[in-house]
């Protein structure tokens, strides 16, 4: 029989409001096995811990449970606390009285019952808790980024300053992300460009950087400090250590007409390419869905051209497994498809555009060389009606229920700038509210109205119509003269909410990195872990976590940074001990367990066993490998014989909790 | 049919290629058929049958079977080797050790459905294309074959053969045999009335452990019923509501490798029609995560015992609403 401790806590009045803690220990001191219970109002402050270890070393306990806040709060702490008088960390639990308990319910009896039944649940988990031991794993002195935007960027340069080998991973033929498709940055006005492209190159001279574009990972097992990351290089028909990025190529092949993305579609490029004349890496890339050599083996033109010998049509998709101790998610944000948008008209007019294709034609590298003109007919636009919110802030189900942060600035930028270069046109901006918190934000939408002459509009476009002659009709509310309007503009600009990108979520579950339900990464704690995935070894940087604009992106690349440095430096990590275990007497060797396994830490291995008669019999049975198990438990409840266990979660230990919480 | 099993298994015998027969022998009554191993021609002679009784899936004793020296032949319906294929899937057997011959079946009767009819002092059966003749002692009665087969084979869900390496007679194919419509059923009931009617099934239960002795998808070292670690052996016994849960847990365990072969409900002394709880999760399966055989093809993975990484959110699968 173990001596077991119960300490409540108060959490101030976060629990102690909500749960009558005094009958909380009072009661749970009547459990079996229990020889002291108490409550205090701050169990994780100092003097709340040495309560703890006073009571281990007066009671002698061999046991505790701590009914505080969620285990992923304390749990780290209060374990340390007991180590430190000599018990076992292991045989500590942690009752969840906060989160689940006083912070979901008002009545303040039924609340206590439920506080004490889970304790008592804890009580009867640690009474079968053992001893156990964790090891050691050495970090491996790495760093993956995956997505080469300036999130990417940032963190993987902060990284190699610190000394540090970091790899990134595009998925595009070059770095740059958004951010090098965009004119200029507000709230500064300067030019997107001329920010971006010194670090691009700074990633290609840096020799503790290496790129991978035109790559995926498509693979991640392993842990904190040593995950193992299967990168596809897509074939690009073109030998990167060949290619001197002359583009002679890119001007002779003779498929004229594929869709340049780089300019989202707004005009074309050749099947062989490079995306932007600063791309790094400044390699040129076949794209194989046009490509006639490729297609049906005519052509050969751009080999014929290529005074370096690169091109090369017989190159295949190379895959390559790379080591590393951490692993960032940088892989950024889309704006959302508007096919669900009819009233806009996007797709029937040429004319109305996204704010994205907006900022590719005032863009001086752009399709129009930075003069802003009409698509469909090239002529000066006259009045240009900005819509704000479209699919952001949307609970119509169409769009996204949050707001996309960034539209707002770059609106009033796209306003301004068309104000400040062609003064005779009228610009109008509808919107639902204009938020502009942030340094010098505020001050850069007011000079877009007080100085620039900006119509701003509170009120929704409701219908955007092009008519025969080229106009577009916008019809719109303005809700505060309570009026209808009728404008007659000549483009029409929407700012289109923005989502992760599509990417993501695979690679969450490659990671086991959690998700919110729109798809953004979910951080450790929203305030004081921001940048850490809940998922070990796994650092956030960028819009995959969040709408966020460039500095806030930036700052946030850094923090990433930052925190990896902090985990490469770790000479040696403690492992968990919490791992899966099979009973190789009771095994079947059936592999269910092996299917499960989201990490492969699982194998089978044929052994020997005694039978009856002195006879021995060979058996396929389960072995998990410690290093790579996490103890999530699947493999536990997929046996069907309760052959595989988890240390500290064992089969017997979760019976003995529910036991406890369906006993009256 | 039975001279040409007999005679192809005595070739097989005699060449070498297997040196035992898994088959099947009447038991003290021409309907008590037992599967039984033959080593030598006179003992197949003698004792092997095949006829509209023959229900009993030869698969599971491939288990033990194969431990020994040799090989041994098989005769399997077309439902038997989707219970072969599962078992291969879960490494339960050597297949190297076995030689397959798959059988034509076009569904099988049972003592007591025979009886049920009004006979009794059976001595005998015969197919003769949809008629089935029984023989008693006081006179041969002829049924249509639809009048006196197994729930099991009404519903039968397939006539082809899935593992084999040789065919007796024409290969069938996949069927749509509404074996789902009594599920269905049971869904329909409001939870009171589904309560009560598993409650009046499982209540007659008397644990003699026959469907899970029977069941090929319980093949396990050491059943979590017999091992008083696992923390369920002593509760499935202590009173009569606990005692239901033990065909509830089985289900669980068997949930995704059950192929539906229908064993369990077969051997049950009680009768309760235990192969729709096992329906039941083949039903919600084949909804929630599209259609799924256990048994249809060898290394196949279930989708209850399968991570990959398109694996959906449970949330998504909640929606889905499995009817």
């Amino acid at each position: 029989m173990q001596k077991i401790g119960v300490f409540v806590c108060w959490c101030g009045s976060n629990i102690a409001a909500t749960v009558d803690v005094q009958a909380v220990s009072d009661t749970l001191a009547k459990e079996p096995g229990v020889v002291y219970a108490t409550n205090y109002q701050y169990m994780c402050s100092e003097s709340g811990q040495n309560l703890i270890k006073d009571a281990i070393k007066q009671y002698g306990l061999t046991g505790v449970v701590i009914c505080s806040c969620s285990p992923r709060m304390h749990e780290a702490t209060f374990r340390k606390a007991v180590a430190s008088v000599g018990l076992n960390p292991y045989m500590l639990e942690v009752a969840n009285i906060r989160e689940q308990c006083s912070w979901i319910h008002k009545d303040k009896a039924l609340a206590t019952e439920k506080a004490i039944t889970l304790g008592r649940a804890a009580i009867a988990k640690v009474q079968l808790n053992a001893p156990l031991q964790a090891g050691e794993s050495p970090v491996v002195k790495r760093a993956l980024v995956i997505g080469g935007g300036i999130a990417g960027i940032q963190t993987a340069l902060d990284i190699a300053e610190a000394g540090f080998e970091v790899d990134i991973v595009e998925k595009q033929p070059t770095i740059g992300g958004k951010m090098a498709q965009i004119d200029k940055t507000f709230p500064t006005l300067d030019c997107a460009a001329c920010i971006l492209t010194p670090k691009m190159v700074e990633c290609s001279q840096n020799d503790k950087v290496h790129i991978y574009s035109y790559s995926e990972v498509t693979s991640v097992k392993g842990f904190v400090g040593n995950f193992t990351v299967s990168i596809k290089k897509k074939a690009r028909y073109v030998a990167e250590n060949k290619c001197t990025g002359c583009g002679e190529c890119t001007t002779k092949c003779p498929m004229k007409n594929v869709p340049n993305e780089f300019n989202l579609g707004l005009d074309n490029r050749r099947a062989i390419y490079i995306p932007f004349a600063q791309a790094v890496p400044k390699v040129a890339t076949i794209d194989p869905n046009y490509c006639n050599m490729l297609k049906n083996g005519k052509c050969g033109l751009c080999a014929k051209v290529c005074t370096a010998g690169a091109i090369d049509y017989k190159q295949q998709d190379q895959v390559i497994e790379e080591r590393y101790g951490a692993i960032v998610v940088a892989t950024g944000y889309n704006p959302i498809k508007l096919d669900k948008f009819e009233e806009f008209d996007y797709s029937l007019s040429k004319d109305v555009v996204t704010s994205l294709e907006l900022e590719r034609l005032m863009n001086a590298a752009g399709p129009t060389g930075g003069t802003l003109l009409r698509p469909s007919d090239g002529t000066h636009p006259h009045t240009i009606v900005f819509v704000q919110c479209v699919g952001s802030r949307d609970t119509s189900g169409c769009g996204k229920p949050y707001c996309s942060k960034i539209c707002c600035m770059y609106t009033a930028k796209h306003a301004m700038l068309i104000r400040e270069k062609y003064p005779d046109t009228e610009v109008y901006v509808f919107y639902i509210d204009v938020r502009t918190p942030g340094k010098n934000f505020d001050e850069f939408y007011r000079r877009a109205v007080e100085q620039y002459g900006v119509h701003y509009i509170k009120g929704m476009v409701g219908k955007v119509a092009p008519r025969a002659d080229g106009k577009i009709m916008v019809q719109a509310s303005d809700l505060l003269a309570n009026e209808q309007l009728h404008i007659e503009a000549d483009m029409v600009v929407l700012a289109a909410a923005i989502e992760p990108d599509k990417s993501a979520r695979p690679l969450a579950t490659m990671l086991t990195a959690s998700m919110d339900t729109n798809d953004f990464f979910t951080e450790a704690h929203p305030k004081l872990r921001p940048v850490e995935s809940p998922t070990a070894g796994i650092f956030l940087s960028g819009v995959c976590q969040g709408p966020k604009d460039i500095p806030e992106t930036v700052s946030q690349a850094s923090a990433a940074a930052a925190k990896v440095i902090g985990l490469l430096v770790t000479a040696k990590l403690t492992t968990n001990p919490c791992v899966a275990h099979c009973n190789e007497l009771m095994c079947n060797g059936c592999s269910s367990c092996e299917r499960v396994c989201p990490y492969g830490a699982i194998t089978y291995v044929e052994k020997e066993f005694r039978m009856p008669d002195r006879t021995t019999q060979l058996r396929r049975v389960a072995s998990v490998n410690p290093a790579v198990c996490q103890g999530c438990g699947a493999c536990t409840v997929a046996c069907p014989s309760g052959a595989m266990d988890l240390n500290g979660f064992s089969n017997s230990q979760i019976m003995a909790e529910v036991d406890a919480i369906c006993q009256k | 049919m039975q001279g040409m099993m007999i005679a192809r298994a005595k070739e097989l015998l005699q060449n070498g290629t297997v040196n035992r027969v898994l088959g099947w022998q009447t038991g003290e009554f021409v309907y008590d058929i037992t599967p039984a191993v033959f080593e030598t021609a006179e003992e197949l002679d003698e004792k092997f049958v095949y006829n509209a009784f023959c229900g009993n899936n030869l698969s599971k004793y491939l288990v033990k079977e194969t431990k020994k020296d040799g090989k041994i032949l098989v005769f399997l319906k077309p439902c038997d080797t989707y219970s072969f294929n599962q078992l291969l899937t879960e490494h339960r057997f050597d297949r190297e050790k076995v030689y397959a011959i798959g059988i034509p079946c076009d569904g099988k009767t049972s003592g007591e459905m025979v009886k049920s009819k009004g006979l009794s002092g059976i001595t005998g059966i015969d197919e003769d294309g949809d008629n089935i003749t029984v023989h008693t002692i006081y006179e041969d009665k002829t049924f249509n074959r639809d009048e006196i087969l197994e729930e099991r084979c009404r519903t039968c869900k397939s006539k082809k053969h899935v593992a084999y390496d040789e065919l007796i007679g024409e290969d069938g194919e996949v069927l749509d045999s509404h074996r789902f419509d009594m599920v269905a059923k049971l869904e329909a009931m409001t939870p009171d009335e589904r309560f009560a009617f598993w409650r009046s099934q499982l209540s007659k239960c008397i644990r003699c452990n026959a469907c899970r002795n029977v069941c090929p998808a319980c093949t396990c070292e050491k059943c979590v019923f017999d091992n008083p670690a696992s923390g369920i052996a002593q509760k499935a016994a202590a009173d009569s509501f606990e005692e239901n849960m033990f065909h509830i847990i089985r289900a669980f365990h068997v949930a995704g490798r059950c192929t539906d072969c229908g064993e369990c409900s077969r051997v049950c002394p009680q009768n309760i029609p235990l192969h729709l709880l096992n329906r039941k999760f083949i039903k919600d399966i084949d909804e929630l995560y599209g259609d799924y055989q256990a048994g249809a093809e060898v290394g196949s993975r279930a989708p209850l015992v399968n991570y990959t990484a398109e694996d959906v959110e449970p949330s998504i699968v909640y929606h889905r609403e499995g009817k």
